[in-house]
């Protein structure tokens, strides 16, 4: 018993250190790709000094995010009279907080045996094998939306406590919003759950590993194209990312609902916002990229189309598959700031009708098609 | 009685077919023209080159200034390598961000010329590059030369180009002036 709790106390461990180091990167990400994308350097100038030298640490400008970290940590931590303390303290969390615990039932990994991994603690772990995966619920894409629909709370929360009219109007906006974009999301996922036959996304991930029509990898991107796109489509207008930032859109409603939140209560809304990036990106990797499933890698070594098996040791199978999640969590990130940095944003009718008129028709077309595949398969 | 609105008609409406209205794929060409540029740039970038057009301004300068950009100032020298200026202070009432400071001094050995500057100082953080001053100088003592003024800091105290600095200027020609002027002695 005490062994599994070890195991799982390494999974959070691990799971919160590479949120928060993605989170803290995608800053840096964030401006080095913008700073690409058109023709520019990008910031540069942070540096770290070694002590009692002149030598200065620049890492191609990585410690800027340190430097927002540190400033915002500093700064003075400005609130308003408002009415009601305790939500606008609270709002913070409940819009931090679940976006951390999406990832508590996300497969990470393959299985792991800790007693082949370490040989001296075999005999104390007694040949048990562990899944990858902090929660091995088999309800996980249930539990993903339920999280994900509390961050509502925390932004209407935000803009409703925070006693300020612009504030007030970025909440309304992001409830709307979300909540039209939450039915999409769904609707799309409810497509791949047939297809699947499964919400647990271990199960989900692992009938990902098989072929079909004999070659192609049976990611949900190639047997699901259309509800990749959608799903992309509406996790960005969940994370209220630009072409649908109308929450916290700067030049009419300054920051929206974080108006009124400064110094690291603000800090915490912007990390949210880029551990988001990381989510969505763990979550769109999970669902329609194969997790952590890299073509013909089972858990035993690569298994090649001949049938011929080359086999691997356990650890360097552990580290291939987390280092092939994480590259392509890394992928769909990059991803989702090419598409913050190239789009306009939407007007506000205009988000509602795309939202209701094209993209939830669409999924409910791509839903009764899957249906009708399925059925007709088998 | 309040007339209907009526929606202006431009003579420019954008048409759209239903190429354009369908949103994605006019999506995915904006995101092919961002992603194609992001990928070139990371790959000179990647090969050690540099992308972009950027000067880092303090560790490096830009040698290809116009010749009659308008950057820091010099105070001209006369043959004997005093100032020309006779502290007459017009370039300092004239400056509209008020950042020269003149202080005068008399010298009555030098007969022809007895008022000098004995501090001339400039203070870049608030100085605007106008040129008014040189415009307004009747000695034709200060100019302007194509350079930045290179002050790059991280207090404005240290901004301040002093007489010294200002009379670097020695040019192989033209700046020496004859003094007393060519023809003077005789009018005189």
């Amino acid at each position: 018993m005490i062994q599994d709790l070890v195991i799982t106390l390494v999974y959070i461990g691990y799971a919160m250190g590479m949120l928060l180091t993605f989170g803290a990167i995608l800053t840096w990400v964030e401006r080095k790709q913008a700073a690409l994308m058109s023709d520019r350097i990008g910031a540069n100038r942070a540096y770290v000094r070694l002590p009692f030298t002149e030598v200065k640490i620049v890492w191609m400008g990585l410690f800027h995010g340190m430097a927002d970290g540190l400033k915002l940590l500093l700064k003075e931590d400005f609130r308003p009279n408002t009415f009601d303390r305790f939500a606008y303290n609270l709002a913070v969390w409940l819009a931090f907080v679940p976006v951390l615990l999406v990832f508590a039932v996300v497969p990470f990994g393959g299985t792991l045996d800790p007693g082949q991994l370490i040989p001296p603690l075999a005999g104390w772990f007694e040949g048990r094998t562990y899944s990858m995966q902090i929660a091995p619920i088999d309800a996980g894409l249930l539990v993903v939306f339920a999280f994900a629909g509390i961050s509502i709370i925390g932004a209407m929360l935000a803009g409703w406590a925070s006693d300020n009219k612009f504030s007030l109007l970025g909440a309304l906006r992001a409830g709307s919003q979300l909540l039209s974009y939450e039915v999409v999301l769904a609707l799309t996922v409810l497509g791949l759950i047939l297809i699947y036959g499964h919400v647990d996304l271990r199960a989900i991930v692992e009938w990902q590993s098989g072929t079909v029509l004999g070659f192609l990898p049976a990611w949900g991107i190639v047997v699901q194209p259309f509800a990749a796109i959608l799903f992309l489509t509406a996790s960005i207008a969940e994370n209220k990312r630009m072409p649908f930032d109308l929450p916290d859109a700067e030049s009419e409603l300054i920051t929206g609902y974080i108006t009124e939140y400064s110094a690291m209560q603000q800090g915490m809304f912007m990390l949210g916002e880029f551990i988001e990036i990381a989510i969505i990106g763990a979550l769109f990797t999970t669902l329609f990229l194969g997790g952590y499933n890299l073509p013909w890698l089972t858990d035993a070594g690569f298994l090649l189309p001949g049938g011929e098996l080359i086999a691997l040791p356990h650890a360097l199978v552990v580290v291939l598959q987390l280092l092939t999640f994480l590259a392509k969590m890394a992928l769909v990130c990059s991803f989702q700031i090419l598409v913050r940095w190239s789009l306009p944003r939407f007007r506000w009718d205009q988000l509602l009708r795309f939202a209701w008129t094209w993209l939830l028709p669409l999924a409910l077309l791509n839903l009764a098609v899957t249906a009708l595949a399925v059925w007709a398969i088998g | 009685m309040t007339t209907p609105y009526r929606r202006k008609r431009y003579w420019n409406e954008p048409r759209m077919g239903w190429y354009e209205r369908a949103y994605i794929f006019e999506v995915l060409r904006g995101l092919m023209i961002t992603g194609r540029v992001f990928l070139k740039n990371l790959g000179t970038f990647m090969l050690g080159r540099r992308g972009a057009l950027t000067t880092y301004y303090p560790e490096e300068q830009r040698p290809d200034y116009a010749r009659h950009n308008r950057g820091r100032h010099v105070l001209v020298q006369r043959a004997d390598g005093k100032p020309q200026c006779v502290a007459c202070n017009l370039c300092a009432t004239v400056c509209p961000a008020k950042v020269i400071e003149i202080e005068s001094a008399c010298d009555l050995s030098d007969a022809a010329h007895p008022k000098y500057p004995a501090r001339f100082a400039i203070d870049y953080s608030r100085c605007i590059f106008c040129g008014l001053c040189v415009e307004a100088c009747p000695e034709d003592a200060i100019r302007m030369q194509p350079e930045t003024p290179h002050f790059p800091g991280p207090d404005r105290t240290t901004m301040w180009s002093h007489r010294e600095d200002l009379l670097s200027w020695q040019p192989a020609r033209d700046a020496a002036k004859p003094y007393p002027p060519a023809g003077e002695e005789e009018a005189r």
